[in-house]
């Protein structure tokens, strides 16, 4: 299975950075949240994956009778996660400004003003 | 997009899910849950009553602009941080009361600071969607 | 001394919020600062002059060695003394030199700047602090030459200076270190004490050659001359004050300064005698054929350092003697030739020889100085510059028999030059017949006109009595530099002699060669000819080729694209990535690890591997999102199957709040432009840096999979989880117990991104409504 996921975080990868070499600012910002995925996923899979096991502790219990699953790379993503919204939301919000600018989603077109200042 | 069945399952959606944050909320320390999952299930609560009625009619349901739950929730944070330095402990400490109370169980300061950060969440949230909403339309 | 050092960089920092109360009225009161710090110096001249030294010392880096150690033996009392004396001079006339000047109170502060680097250069005792004031003195100098900067002739002049002099700086730098390592003390006092260990080390042909450099590149000799002619676009004060009076002679100071640690050995004298002497010969022979009254001035002035260089290079201590004399000497009149060009410029408003004539009909008292000047220039007897004149012959006639006459023959040489070129400068434009375009040119205030006049007086005073100069000052310098007790007397008149002979001789020749040396544009011209082969050209075609190589290799590497910054970034990532699993060893998978592979895991893979294929190849923008979304939940449904409930709770609320997110805003955007220059060839570049990037990582992580995972802290949080935060939610208790700091601030940039996007968009919404 671990082998599936290792592919699975290639493609994603992969997908990520062709998205970001796009001219088009959406595809950007989808290519940066394909990599984010991506590197969820590889986190994740730091910590051995573990199934049917959550970490938490039983309830008549103090400490783990059983093996559990690794808490800390679920602490990280969790963090991940919240924090990629914000970056996200953020980024679709300079996105549209940026449109409504320049009337167009063209990485490009953002560099013509500045050449023609020079 | 009005329609009466959506409008119909927001007005009971919109406090069982809340509700159900709560509970996410305050069990989050001895099950799944906790203020980050609180806080996003409240928010989107809210959304989904926004869908129904409309941003504005959500936004009068709040009473208060969601930005101003930002301060509120990092207010409530910090201070849970800062508490135990009353007491001359290090910051962050965790302060417990001795005794659990029914439902909810043992209420510390790390409570505290996850309602914080549910109360960020939410305000971050809302006023993300809220604002890109009103100015879209 | 601190207090004594830092106060012009005190009264500079004063002058930015107060500087506009100085800048027309009261720019006068500024020159109290030098002079009092003037009055301070001599009065430790009878104390010094005994050959005492004082000490003083503060901390300020001590782990460094870096310590505001000071001290005030002869030669930094006889360097103090001329900083502040001109300095006094310079701020009194800079004062209606630049009278109304916008920048007047900036000029001013530069100038206080510079002041009290120069007296740290003089008076430091560490040799690193020695070094931060000698760049102190270079960033001064480019400031004050580049003063007006809407000139670009001023700019270019500027940087070159800067250039020359700090690279200077860095060989100096490194000299200094290297010296201090051998001697293993950063205090110039301890250094003398070690100077044999130096002498006989190693590094020592290291040290000097890195100690010259710095040196020569101060102080204008071959072939790093050249930035010296085009500082003259400063001002004229400070043409007077840095470029001949003070700065320039920083490197003369630090030669003077090493001599006992550094000096006494052939290679030592050879090069600075060798040096010193084609820069006099060669600088003293181009003076004669400048127009420009500035430039005549900056080639003989280069000429003097190479005098004073050729000087420490013999070593001996009438050769010390006749240059420390020849300091005071040349800083006296070369300052008054500066003034009075100053004056000349300032009111004909031309410094050029061949317009300017007979102004001794309009300008008195400015005729006096000038011709005053030129004639202590010239050696006339009774003027000090005679005494500084003797003494030069005195010691190359007296200096190692076997080269004694060809010293003697490059001293004449250079003093012939220099009779005429001073005469040019102090007297041409006096003579003849006034030019009637400057009929109506009138005396200038008497702040401006006085400081010439005084300084010419002064050289000569100081000629009828260089006792004064002898008793105090060149004695207290020879035991500063040779630590021995010397008695040294100046006279007038030591009697019939060689020396009286050939100074005699050099006046007359140089006399008639300035009779002879008219004005002429064309000589120039052919001077310029050579200009090709000149050490600036080659400085120049440097400076060039590094400016075009900057340009090209910016050009190739920030083109403005950021997918091509990007395409950079990773592939450079790749390469460095690739080498590591190169060198890193073979790869094994251990199959009896492994997981085994269940059907509904298997196939949420692959729909996951399915909506990221179908978002790369969609070209509608809804079709991507859809397909990011389904990848988000996926994902969350991979967290389930793995034992990570909260993980999957946030994912999938989090999904779809991006949706509904992408859904408010990109609902009336336009599909995906398919863009005409995203050609085949650029596609499948992109894929296949891609797919090798997705190679990579996939490889990484098997790899990291082959390592046993450190399971210590999780261990540690799943013991006290409960016993210390009374939690059972291990994910939930590392947030917002173990971590919690972590997530205290990560709720905080959640808030910044909040009032970003709020921001952002009622920024927008005010922004066209004024449009």
């Amino acid at each position: 299975m671990e082998l599936l996921l290792v592919m699975l975080i290639g493609v994603l990868y992969a997908a990520g950075v062709y998205f970001i070499l796009r001219r088009s600012m959406v595809r950007l910002l989808l290519g940066i949240m394909l990599l984010g995925n991506g590197t969820n996923i590889l986190i994740f899979l730091l910590g051995n994956i573990t199934k049917g096991k959550p970490p938490i502790i039983d309830a008549d219990l103090k400490v783990f009778a059983d093996i559990y699953a690794d808490p800390i790379p679920q602490a990280l993503i969790l963090t991940a996660i919240v924090i990629s919204f914000g970056l996200t939301s953020f980024a679709i919000v300079l996105l549209k400004r940026v449109y409504a600018l320049i009337g167009s989603d063209d990485l490009d077109d953002l560099n013509t003003p500045e050449e023609e200042d020079i | 997009m009005r329609s009466p069945i959506l409008q119909t399952a927001a007005k009971y959606l919109l406090p069982i899910l809340l509700l159900f944050s709560a509970f996410l909320l305050l069990r989050g320390h001895y099950h799944p849950g906790g203020g980050f999952v609180g806080g996003l299930v409240a928010s989107i609560a809210f959304v989904l009553h926004s869908f129904a009625y409309g941003t504005d009619n959500t936004m009068k349901l709040l009473w208060y602009k969601p930005l101003t739950l930002i301060p509120i929730g990092l207010m409530i944070a910090s201070a849970a941080m800062f508490a135990p330095v009353l007491f001359g402990l290090p910051v962050m400490t965790g302060l417990w009361f001795d005794q659990p109370i029914p439902v909810i169980g043992m209420i510390g300061s790390a409570l505290f600071f996850d309602l914080g950060v549910y109360l960020v969440v939410i305000g971050v949230v809302l006023t993300i969607l809220f604002t890109i909403s009103l100015y879209t339309h | 001394m601190l207090l004594i050092v830092l106060s012009g960089l005190i009264t500079s920092c004063l002058l930015i919020p107060f500087g506009k109360f100085f800048r027309s009225k009261w720019s006068l009161s500024l020159a109290v600062l030098p002079l009092a710090l003037f009055m301070y110096f001599a009065g430790h001249i009878p104390f010094i002059s005994q050959g005492n030294t004082i000490v003083e010392s503060h901390r300020w880096v001590p782990s460094l060695s870096v310590n505001f150690d000071f001290s005030l033996n002869g030669l930094s009392l006889l360097f103090s003394l001329l900083i502040t004396g001109i300095g006094s001079i310079i701020f009194i006339y800079a004062s209606s030199y630049l009278k109304g000047h916008v920048y007047q109170d900036r000029f001013l502060g530069y100038l206080c700047l510079f002041m009290s680097a120069m007296l740290g250069v003089v008076l430091s005792d560490n040799i690193l602090l020695l070094f931060v004031f000698w760049e102190l003195t270079s960033i001064s100098s480019f400031f004050l030459i580049g003063f007006n900067n809407d000139n670009s002739e001023s700019r270019k002049s500027a940087i070159t200076a800067l250039s020359i002099t700090g690279l200077g700086g860095f060989f100096l730098l490194a000299g200094l270190i290297l010296m201090s390592q051998v001697a293993g003390t950063y205090s110039i006092g301890k250094l003398v004490e070690s100077a044999q260990v130096i002498t006989d080390h190693q590094y020592y042909p290291i040290i000097i050659a890195l100690v010259f450099v710095g040196a020569f590149t101060k102080s204008a000799q071959f072939p790093f001359h050249f930035w010296l002619p085009g500082a003259m676009k400063a001002p004229t004060p400070v043409s007077a004050y840095l470029h001949s009076a003070t700065m320039v002679k920083a490197g003369i100071f630090l030669l003077a300064r090493f001599t006992p640690v550094l000096g006494g050995t052939d290679a030592w004298s050879w090069t600075l005698m060798a040096v010193g002497g084609f820069t006099m010969i060669y600088a003293a022979f181009h003076s004669l054929f400048r127009i420009d009254l500035k430039g005549v001035l900056a080639y003989s002035t280069i000429s003097a350092l190479g005098i004073l260089t050729f000087l420490i290079g013999m070593g001996s201590e009438e050769a010390l003697i006749a240059a420390c004399t020849f300091i005071v000497v040349h800083a006296l009149y070369k300052a008054t030739l500066f003034l009075v060009t100053g004056i000349i410029d300032h009111e004909t408003g031309t410094r050029d020889l061949t317009k300017l004539s007979g102004l001794r009909a309009v300008l008195v008292p400015v005729f006096i100085a000038g011709l005053l000047a030129a004639l202590s220039s010239a050696g006339l007897p009774l003027s000090v510059g005679f005494i500084g004149k003797d003494l030069i012959y005195e010691a190359t006639l007296h200096a190692d028999a076997t080269v004694s006459m060809y010293l003697t023959a490059a001293a004449i040489l250079t003093n012939i030059c220099l009779v005429a070129a001073g005469f040019m400068a102090g007297i041409r434009p006096f003579t003849g017949k006034l030019n009637p375009a400057f009929e109506k040119v009138h005396l200038p205030h008497a702040t401006m006109w006085i400081p010439p006049l005084v300084l010419g007086i002064l050289g000569f005073i100081l000629g009828f009595f260089p006792g004064i100069l002898g008793k105090y000052v060149v004695t207290a310098v020879l035991n500063g530099m040779t630590g021995m007790p010397a008695a040294v007397e100046l006279k007038i008149w030591h009697g019939f002699n060689l020396v009286l002979l050939l100074s005699i001789g050099t006046l007359v020749v140089g006399a008639v060669l300035y009779l002879l040396n008219k004005p002429r544009a064309g000589s120039l011209q052919l001077l310029e000819r050579f200009n090709r082969l000149s050490p600036q050209a080659v400085f120049g075609d440097i400076s060039h080729f590094f400016v075009s190589f900057s340009e090209r290799y910016t050009n190739l590497f920030h083109n403005g694209f950021l997918r091509s910054y990007l395409l950079k970034i990773i592939v450079f990532a790749e390469i460095l990535l690739l080498y590591e699993l190169l060198i890193g060893g073979p790869i094994f998978i251990d199959y009896s690890q492994l997981s085994p592979i269940t059907f509904y895991e298997a196939a949420n893979v692959f729909i996951l591997i399915g909506a990221v294929i179908m978002t790369v190849t969609t070209s509608s923008r809804l079709t991507a999102v859809v397909g990011t979304s389904v990848i988000g939940y996926a994902i969350c449904l991979m967290f389930v199957f793995y034992s990570a409930p909260d993980l999957a709770i946030t994912q999938f609320t989090i999904d779809t709040l991006t949706v509904v997110l992408f859904v408010f805003v990109l609902f009336n955007l336009p599909s995906f432009l398919n863009f005409s220059t995203n050609n085949k060839a650029t596609v499948v570049r992109d894929a296949f840096v891609a797919i090798s990037f997705g190679v990579i990582l996939s490889i990484i992580a098997i790899k990291v999979l082959q390592q046993p995972t450190s399971i210590d802290i999780s261990n540690y949080y799943g013991k006290y989880a409960y016993e210390l935060a009374k939690g059972k939610n291990v994910v939930n208790v590392i947030l917002v117990d173990f971590r919690g700091f972590d997530t205290m601030f990560e709720i905080v940039v959640l808030s910044i991104a909040a009032l970003g996007v709020y921001s952002l968009l009622k920024l927008r919404l005010k922004s066209s409504e004024k449009e």
